[in-house]
Formats: structure tokens, C-alpha cells, sequence
């Protein structure tokens, strides 16, 4: 047996994993009967056949039939700084404010992309900012802090 | 006649100064993102959802909401004629002869082809919902719960038969979307499932960190990585109207492109992207110069934009009248519709007919705006193509992020959205479609509802759902399609008839 759609085989033990966590999980609520189903009922019943359902996609990969797929390498460099920025986006919010909040989101996702230059990363934080604030702020009223809490709270 | 009273309503409420505005932000920032390689109708939906939360009426948000998916359909044409790449994947053919005739300096007539052929197909596609709506919501009152399961048995598998990929790995991706919508707070007993004692876990995920994780930020990253390299066809469009034999030409395919996607837009699964394909076939085959087919042929402009308009608007019409979403972008205007406590189903047209017409009325509305969008304002699209991707995807992050903060104006589901991207990124890799998983979130808990309503009315017995005539049949649909998915001929020929999209 040699795994020949390396994509399908690694897809199906995700799934098989994700059904047996959810499934497992599911043990802990009242399980029920047919007629009178508790909360557990529907998800164990759901978390096996997504468990079965993975292994048969797994098993397929191995099958003389599939084409050969191999796994694209991860984009570690992109995954970082799009999701940190992100992250960072979130938890300066609620302290420093939109203003920074966007301008860091900006300045750390920019970074991602192979080509970018910090003179057009300057520009598109002036740009997006004076938008950000008209659209959200001034046109939407959203709810959130614009300035630094420790500028605004005195 | 009913049809007209009901359309007279709806064209008083489309009418309204704030819906015709929003009608406008909806095709507008439609356009603008089917031009807009990389970032599909999906994420903005999911993006502009929040935002209409702070409207008062759900009216004006679904029409807003609307407008984007049907005027995507639109600008995606721009982008496959001028770049030779598809602006929206219901475009992908498009890009066939549509790219070869602005090759040979007649980028006009084949926009104005596209932008005709769309908007023929988005009149007569607003008449069918207005039409064969409400006969549909009459046999949706006749359903029971068992009926309602079935229904959604049938509705998710055919969604994943006709969508593209591996079958097995797609309904692997609904039972993960069903999982998922288990995550939160038992309506039978109040048991909070899955949620690890996260407090904000309790009210079930949010629709739009799950949809902005995968479809915004997961989609982000992949674009990063390709390093996608586009060129803009630089000479210049010309002159707009095609010639009279031009138009000749066109009008059987448009004819027989709206016929079919609103034929298979009802369908689950289908929607725009399978009834421009199947158009694009049809045309090929019964050409008399099929060879000429692919070196710039306007038939094979007018057919699948045509069937992709209709299909884009004919999948409304099972969303509306069994609360059914046929596709991804349809589960997210239900879950629109939830923001605002309605219900999707066969009730909202008498319940909310203002809506539900209004809806309708605005469609129409929204095509009649795309045609002025497309065709004289042509040139500022063009010039948004020369702008980078990598100026763009910081704005679009923005708008993400600022979008998942407001709905409840809490951090959690920005962070929420953080895992969701991951798996993004992984189903993409892995090659597994990840829009039957959104279908399935949505779809979660009213399936577990009525599953657990028609076992109590049977006392446990499994038995009704093949014993009620209505839910047997609707069950033998879903397991004829099962069945004939897996045929080794069918099989193969449905591998072709995806192959051109990649």
C-alpha cells in the first residue's frame, strides 16, 4: 500500500480526527433515545460519520486509480504575518484605539506580500485611515474606541 | 392578476429613497469585487454583514446584500474579457472567448454583450421568482418535520453532487458544517455544547468569523503565496455597441443561457458557476463551428454570462421560499435574515411580504443599475485593475476585521477567526472545497430540530421518513443522485466537465 494522493490522505485523517473529538466530546451530554433525543444524540451520531466518512477518503488515496498529488509547501512567512497582524489588530483595539489598531493591522500585514514598498505601505495607512474614519466612524457610527485610552480618559 | 399587486408592492417598497440607495451600495461594491481578482462574493457578503445590523430594517439589508452577489455576476465579466482571468469562478469560461475577442480589439462589444445578456437574463429570472415563488411556498406549508429533514437531506447532497471536487471529501465537509453549528447552547435542554466554558461559545459560533477565518483570510494568504502576476489588457476597449450581426448572434445563447440558469439555479449546488459551464457546453455543441469555439466566439460570451446572472438569481427562490440556502452565499443571507429575527421559510412572503416582494422588485432595480455601472463607466473598472494586489489585501483585511469587531463590538470574534483561517488554509492545501461546510453550519441545529421533532411525533420510529410519500421521495432523489455520482461513467465525464475550470 503507498499513499498516492498525499492531499486526500492527510484531508481524511483530519476529518477522521475532527469526527472522534467531536463525537468523544459528545459523551458528556445526555445521550438519549430515538424518541426523545438528549443534546448528545445528534452530535455522536454526526462525529462517526464524519469519522468514517475520513477514513474512506483516506483509504481511497491509496487506491491504484488516484493520480499522484503531493502536498504544496506552507507558506509559513504569509500564515504569520497576515493572521498576526490580525491578532495584533485585536488586542490593541481595545486599548490604543482604531486609529493604531489599523495602522499596525497595515504595517504588519504589508509585509506579506513579496513586492511591497514602505512608501506605499505610508500612504495606504493615511489613505485607509481618512476612510476608516468616515466610513466607520463618521458614516456607520460604529462602536469602538478611536483614540488611546490613556489620551481619552482624562 | 395576483403577480402584479404583489409586484406593486414590492417596486413601492424597492422604490424607497434608502433602499434604491442601499440597492446602489450593493451592485456598486458587487461590481468592484467581481472585478477584483481574489476576493469573491462570499467574504464581502460576510464583511458587509455586520454592518447591517445597524439597519433598521431587513429589508434594505438583504437588498443590499443581493446586489452584491447578482453584481459580482456582472463584474466578473470585466475582468475575464480585459485580464484573461476570472474576476468570480462563475466567470471562468468567459475568459475562453472573451479574452480572444479583446485580442482582436472587440473588448466593446464583448463587455456590452456580457452586460446585455446579464441583464436579460436578471429580468426575466426577477418574473420566474416573482412567479413560481409563491406556488413553491404552498407545498412547503404541506411539509412536516420529517418532510423538512428529508428536504435537507436531499438539498445538501445535491449541493455537494453538483458542486465541484471529490464527492466523499465534500460531504465530509457538510457533516464537519453541521458539527459545528452543534457548537453552543441546546435549545431542547439548554445544554451548553462544545463551548469549554467559553462564555461568548454559548451562543453558537459567529457566521462571520467562521466565513471571514476561511473565505477572507484564508483566501489572503493563498493569493499572497502565488505571487499572481496580472496583466491588463492595455489597448484600448473601443467602441461599445456590438454590430448588428454581433447581436444576431447573441441572442439564442442568451436566450438559451437564462433558460438554463434559472433552470439550474433552483437546483442546490448549482447557482452561477455550474449554469455558466453547462451554457458554455451546450453552445459549443450545438454550434456549427464548434472549432472556432475558444478563439473568440461571441456566443460564447452571451451564453454563460447570460445563465450566470440567472443562476445567481434563480438560487434565491428555494432561500426564500424553504428557507433552504443552496449555496454558500445564500447561507449567509440567511443568516442575515436571523440577525434580524426572521425565519427563513415559506412564511416570510406572508408574514414579511414587503420583504419578500420588496426583495424581488429590487432585483431587477439592481440590473437595471449594473447596466449603467458597466458600460459607461467602464473605464474607472479598468483602472481599478491596474492596482495591485498588494495594495489592496491590506484594505480588504481591514474591512475583515472592523467587520467581525462590530457585530457584538467584541474582540472574541476577531480572535474567533484566527483557528477558522488556519483551517482555511489547510482545506486549501488539502484541496477540499470549503463552501458545503458554511452550508452546513447554517444548516446545523434546524436539521437536528426536525429530526428530533419527527422522532418524537414516531415514538422512535426511523420508519417515517421513508413511510410519508413526500419524504420517501425526496430521500430516492438524494440517493438516485448519490448513486449515479459514484457510476464509473458518470464519474469520469463529471471529472472533464469540471477539468476546465482549473
Amino acid at each position: 500500500m503507498r499513499i498516492r494522493n498525499h492531499q486526500d490522505f492527510w484531508a481524511g485523517l483530519m476529518f477522521a480526527a475532527i469526527g472522534i473529538l467531536f463525537a468523544g466530546f459528545a459523551q458528556q451530554y445526555d445521550f438519549g433515545a430515538a424518541a426523545r433525543m438528549g443534546p448528545g444524540y445528534f452530535p455522536t451520531m454526526l462525529g462517526i460519520l464524519l469519522m468514517l466518512l475520513g477514513l474512506l477518503v483516506s483509504w481511497r488515496s491509496t487506491a491504484k486509480s488516484q493520480a499522484e498529488h503531493r502536498l504544496e509547501p506552507t507558506g509559513w512567512r504569509e500564515i504569520l504575518l497576515v493572521l498576526g497582524a490580525v491578532i495584533v489588530f485585536g488586542l490593541t483595539l481595545p486599548w490604543l484605539g482604531m486609529v493604531a489598531a489599523i495602522a499596525l493591522l497595515i504595517l504588519i500585514s504589508a509585509v506579506a506580500a513579496h513586492d511591497y514598498t514602505w512608501k506605499e505601505t505610508i500612504i495606504s495607512i493615511i489613505v485607509l485611515l481618512a476612510v476608516a474614519y468616515l466610513v466607520f466612524v463618521k458614516g456607520l457610527e460604529l462602536q469602538f474606541p478611536v483614540w488611546p485610552k490613556f489620551l481619552t480618559a482624562a | 392578476m395576483e403577480i402584479f399587486d404583489h409586484l406593486a408592492l414590492g417596486f413601492a417598497t424597492a422604490l424607497s429613497l434608502d433602499n434604491l440607495f442601499y440597492c446602489f451600495i450593493g451592485v456598486l461594491f458587487g461590481t468592484l469585487i467581481g472585478v477584483l481578482p481574489g476576493i469573491g462574493p462570499l467574504a464581502t457578503i460576510a464583511m458587509l454583514l455586520p454592518i447591517t445590523y445597524k439597519m433598521t430594517d431587513p429589508t434594505t439589508a438583504l437588498i443590499m446584500l443581493a446586489g452584491i452577489y447578482y453584481g459580482a455576476q456582472y463584474g466578473g465579466s470585466t475582468t475575464a474579457i480585459l485580464v484573461n482571468l476570472p474576476g468570480e469562478t462563475s466567470s471562468v469560461v468567459t475568459v475562453l472567448d472573451g479574452y480572444q475577442m479583446a485580442r482582436k480589439g472587440r473588448a466593446g462589444p464583448a463587455l456590452a454583450i456580457a452586460a446585455i445578456g446579464s441583464f436579460f437574463a436578471g429580468t426575466v429570472s426577477t418574473i420566474m421568482i416573482a412567479a413560481f415563488a409563491p406556488p413553491m411556498a404552498e407545498i412547503a406549508f404541506k411539509f412536516g418535520p420529517a418532510e423538512y429533514f428529508s428536504l435537507m437531506v436531499m438539498g445538501l447532497i445535491a449541493a455537494v453532487v453538483l458542486a465541484h471536487g471529490s464527492v466523499i471529501k465534500a460531504l465530509a465537509m457538510v457533516v464537519f458544517g453541521l458539527l459545528l453549528g452543534m457548537v453552543g447552547t441546546d435549545v431542547n435542554s439548554g445544554v451548553a455544547r462544545f463551548s469549554f466554558d467559553i462564555p461568548e461559545l454559548t451562543d453558537g459560533l459567529s457566521f462571520t468569523a467562521v466565513a471571514m477565518g476561511i473565505f477572507g483570510f484564508g483566501e489572503i494568504i493563498t493569493n499572497l503565496e502565488r505571487r499572481e502576476k496580472r496583466e491588463v489588457f492595455t489597448s484600448k476597449v473601443g467602441r461599445l455597441l456590438p454590430s448588428w450581426e454581433e447581436m444576431k448572434r447573441s441572442m439564442a445563447p442568451i436566450v438559451r443561457g437564462t433558460a438554463l440558469g434559472s433552470f439550474l439555479g433552483v437546483l442546490p449546488g448549482g447557482g452561477a458557476v455550474l449554469a455558466s459551464f453547462t451554457s458554455y457546453a451546450i453552445e459549443k455543441k450545438i454550434s456549427k463551428t464548434p472549432e472556432k469555439f475558444g478563439t473568440g466566439m461571441i456566443e460564447g460570451v452571451a451564453g454563460p454570462e447570460a445563465a450566470n446572472n440567472a443562476g445567481a438569481q434563480a438560487s434565491f427562490i428555494p432561500m426564500l421560499t424553504l428557507g433552504i440556502p443552496t449555496n454558500a452565499v445564500m447561507a449567509l443571507m440567511v443568516a442575515g435574515m436571523m440577525i434580524h429575527n426572521i425565519q427563513p421559510g415559506p412564511q416570510v412572503m406572508t408574514t414579511n411580504p414587503t420583504l419578500f416582494w420588496g426583495l424581488i422588485a429590487s432585483m431587477w432595480i439592481g440590473n437595471a443599475m449594473l447596466v449603467i455601472l458597466n458600460l459607461p463607466l467602464i473605464g474607472i473598472w479598468i483602472k481599478l485593475l491596474t492596482v495591485p494586489y498588494r495594495i489592496l489585501y491590506p484594505a480588504i483585511l481591514l474591512f475583515c476585521c472592523v467587520g467581525v469587531y462590530s457585530v457584538n463590538n467584541n474582540v472574541f470574534d476577531v480572535f474567533m477567526t484566527i483557528p477558522f483561517a488556519i483551517l482555511g488554509y489547510v482545506f486549501r492545501k488539502l484541496a477540499c472545497e470549503p463552501a458545503p461546510l458554511l452550508l452546513g453550519l447554517v444548516l446545523g441545529q434546524l436539521m437536528e430540530e426536525y429530526l428530533r421533532r419527527a422522532m418524537t411525533i414516531s415514538r422512535g420510529d426511523w420508519s417515517v421518513f421513508v413511510t410519508r410519500p413526500l419524504s420517501l421521495t425526496l430521500l430516492i432523489i438524494a440517493a438516485v443522485l448519490l448513486v449515479i455520482v459514484f457510476m464509473p461513467s458518470i464519474s469520469k465525464k463529471r471529472a472533464q466537465a469540471f477539468a476546465e475550470e482549473d
